[in-house]
């Protein structure tokens, strides 16, 4: 009888041992990752005791600089109202939608520029050229040609989210070691086969981070963009505020922007350790 | 009978622009790496391919794979001439080349995969070649975690699991550690023994190729052709043991014999290539 219950006890602590460490497995390096991300927030802070104290102190006059607390105070107001969430929806819904488009364009013309040197040579001197114009610079002629509409706005995205991408996309197809292809050939798989299986998942990793500078340009740039021509959208709000003289409002819209960039730039991260895990760490943590 | 014939076999490469090659006070634009290359391969022997570096051992090994096609003469696999990758061959590289975005098991699935092999068979296969290796706790481990040994396990069992008829294993152990090689040999041939495939194995050790061996081929230096062919007498099955026996130490001997001169033809080669670049 005290044999079992021993047997018993013993079975159960070994599962709660099990149990406990693949608990902690599973947690310890997000807990790893947030120590480290933790260690950053001190100087974001001296940051805000610093702009808080600039106003009070008269240093800056708070007409032309509220301080820290007026502009938290601001955006909250603005969260609760609604009218921000607003702005900042059709600011991402714009950026989404220019960079898909990017996303659809740049990759699989990028495939064909890195894996055909034929190719590459007729469109290489033309893709130079246009890239190296500054997309800010073409946004006139964006609005000219499209007009004040969505598309206008779509399209300067998709254009300036497209370059990062594509060269990364040519980039990760020729760098694909010659040894994977030679030993997929070895095995005889087709020119489709070698495509899918090799040369996609070893360019994936460039790719990635193609796509992710992407999508930071796409950000910004629809920022520019809303501020040029536009009725909505966070990039219109910030510049709304500033030519009404809504200084509180102006300074909340770019903290917004600040918080923004900064969950999307986690979020990309997050994305690109989840696609390329087969790589194995190197140093850096979850939160990048 | 032979599944493999080689006959006549030349193979240039073409330098690139601008770089020239001097081959007996001959300038040249081309790299002629065989020359004259004549071998007979007998079906399910383990035949060992030595010879200095830059002798052709690899590139031969590419031209019966089927990834290269020889500037003249012609290589028979099973009486057919080679001019794509077969079915019937299996290729070991030296670097491993693990698909690093795939799993130990999906790793050994691959080439089963394009011959249209169901789901379920794979994995069958997959898991039996891993427990052949004692890899059977590793099969969802990615090749970054899994030590050089390991990973070329499980390169071997990629090249088997299709059944080849011909295994073409290009320094295979050369980047292990003494020990590992040590043992891979001895597992090599532990799995060979129990089965009927052909064998082509580059090497550079003298060691290896004796333990291994059917045959050795001694391939003469730069521009490659077979100089010497050495039967290895030493009983089957083999193991580890057989290393420290004089009969080792004596076919040790007779490989070297063939081989010395050639390597010290190469190794000029070498000293007087700054001669000729100035």
């Amino acid at each position: 009888m005290s044999e079992e219950l021993a047997v018993q006890t013993e079975g159960r602590q070994k599962t709660q041992v099990v149990d406990f460490s693949a608990y902690v497995k599973s947690v310890t390096p997000f807990v790893e990752g947030l120590k480290k991300w933790s260690s950053g927030i001190p100087l974001v802070l001296l940051f805000f005791a610093v702009w808080e104290a600039l106003p009070r102190l008269g240093i800056i006059d708070p007409l032309f600089l509220p301080a820290f607390s007026t502009t938290i105070q601001t955006l909250f107001d603005l969260a609760l109202s609604g009218k921000l969430l607003l702005h900042v929806l059709v600011s991402l819904q714009r950026a989404a939608a220019g960079f898909g488009l990017a996303l659809l364009f740049a990759v699989p013309l990028g495939f064909l520029m890195g894996w055909y040197n034929k190719f590459e040579r007729y469109t290489d001197l033309f893709v130079q050229s246009l890239r190296n114009v500054s997309t800010f610079a073409l946004l006139p002629i964006f609005l000219l040609l499209l007009g004040l509409g969505e598309s206008s706005k779509i399209a300067i995205i998709f254009y300036g989210a497209s370059w990062q991408l594509l060269m990364n996309t040519i980039s990760g197809v020729k760098s694909v070691d010659p040894i994977y292809i030679k030993a997929a050939k070895s095995m005889g798989v087709s020119d489709w086969e070698l495509f899918k299986k090799v040369i996609l998942p070893a360019s994936i990793p460039s790719i990635v981070i193609g796509a992710r500078l992407g999508a930071k340009i796409a950000l910004m740039v629809v920022i520019a963009a809303e501020m040029i021509g536009a009725k909505s959208g966070l990039g219109f709000f910030i510049q709304n505020a500033q030519f009404n003289f809504m200084v509180p409002e102006m300074y909340a819209g770019i903290l917004t922007l600040a918080i923004l960039g900064l969950m999307v730039n986690y979020l990309l991260v997050w994305f690109e350790k989840k696609t390329t895990s087969w790589k194995g760490e190197i140093g850096s943590s979850i939160l990048g | 009978m032979d599944i493999i014939v080689a006959e006549k076999i030349h193979k240039k490469f073409k330098l690139k622009q601008g770089q020239q090659v001097n081959n007996n006070g001959v300038i040249s634009d081309e790299i002629e790496v065989l020359h004259g290359f004549d071998l007979k391969i007998k079906k399910g022997e383990f035949l060992v391919l030595v010879g200095p570096s830059g002798s052709g051992k690899s590139v031969f090994l590419d031209l019966v794979g089927g990834l290269s096609s020889p500037t003249s003469g012609v290589v028979y696999l099973d009486d057919k001439p080679v001019e794509a990758p077969s079915a019937k061959t299996g290729y070991v590289f030296q670097q491993y080349a693990l698909f690093p975005w795939r799993s130990a098991l999906s790793n050994i699935e691959f080439g089963l995969e394009t011959r249209g092999v169901p789901k379920e068979e794979r994995v069958k296969i997959g898991r039996e070649l891993l427990s052949l290796f004692g890899l059977s706790d590793f099969e969802d481990r990615f090749p970054y975690q899994l030590s050089g040994g390991m990973q070329q396990r499980v390169a071997i069992a990629r090249a088997l699991a299709t059944k080849p008829e011909v295994l073409l294993m290009d320094e295979p152990f050369a980047a292990l550690d003494a020990q590992t090689r040590e043992i891979l040999q001895n597992e090599l041939i532990r799995i060979w023994e129990g089965t009927d495939t052909t064998v082509i194995f580059v090497t550079h050790s003298i060691d290896e190729a004796v333990f291994l061996a059917d045959r050795v081929a001694v391939v003469t230096a730069r521009p490659g052709r077979i100089k010497d062919i050495i039967e290895i007498d030493l009983p089957r099955p083999r193991n580890g043991d057989i290393r420290s026996s004089s009969e080792f130490a004596a076919n040790r001997h007779k490989v070297w014999g063939a081989l010395k001169a050639e390597v010290n033809k190469a190794q000029q080669d070498w000293k007087l290539a700054p001669v000729f670049s100035e």
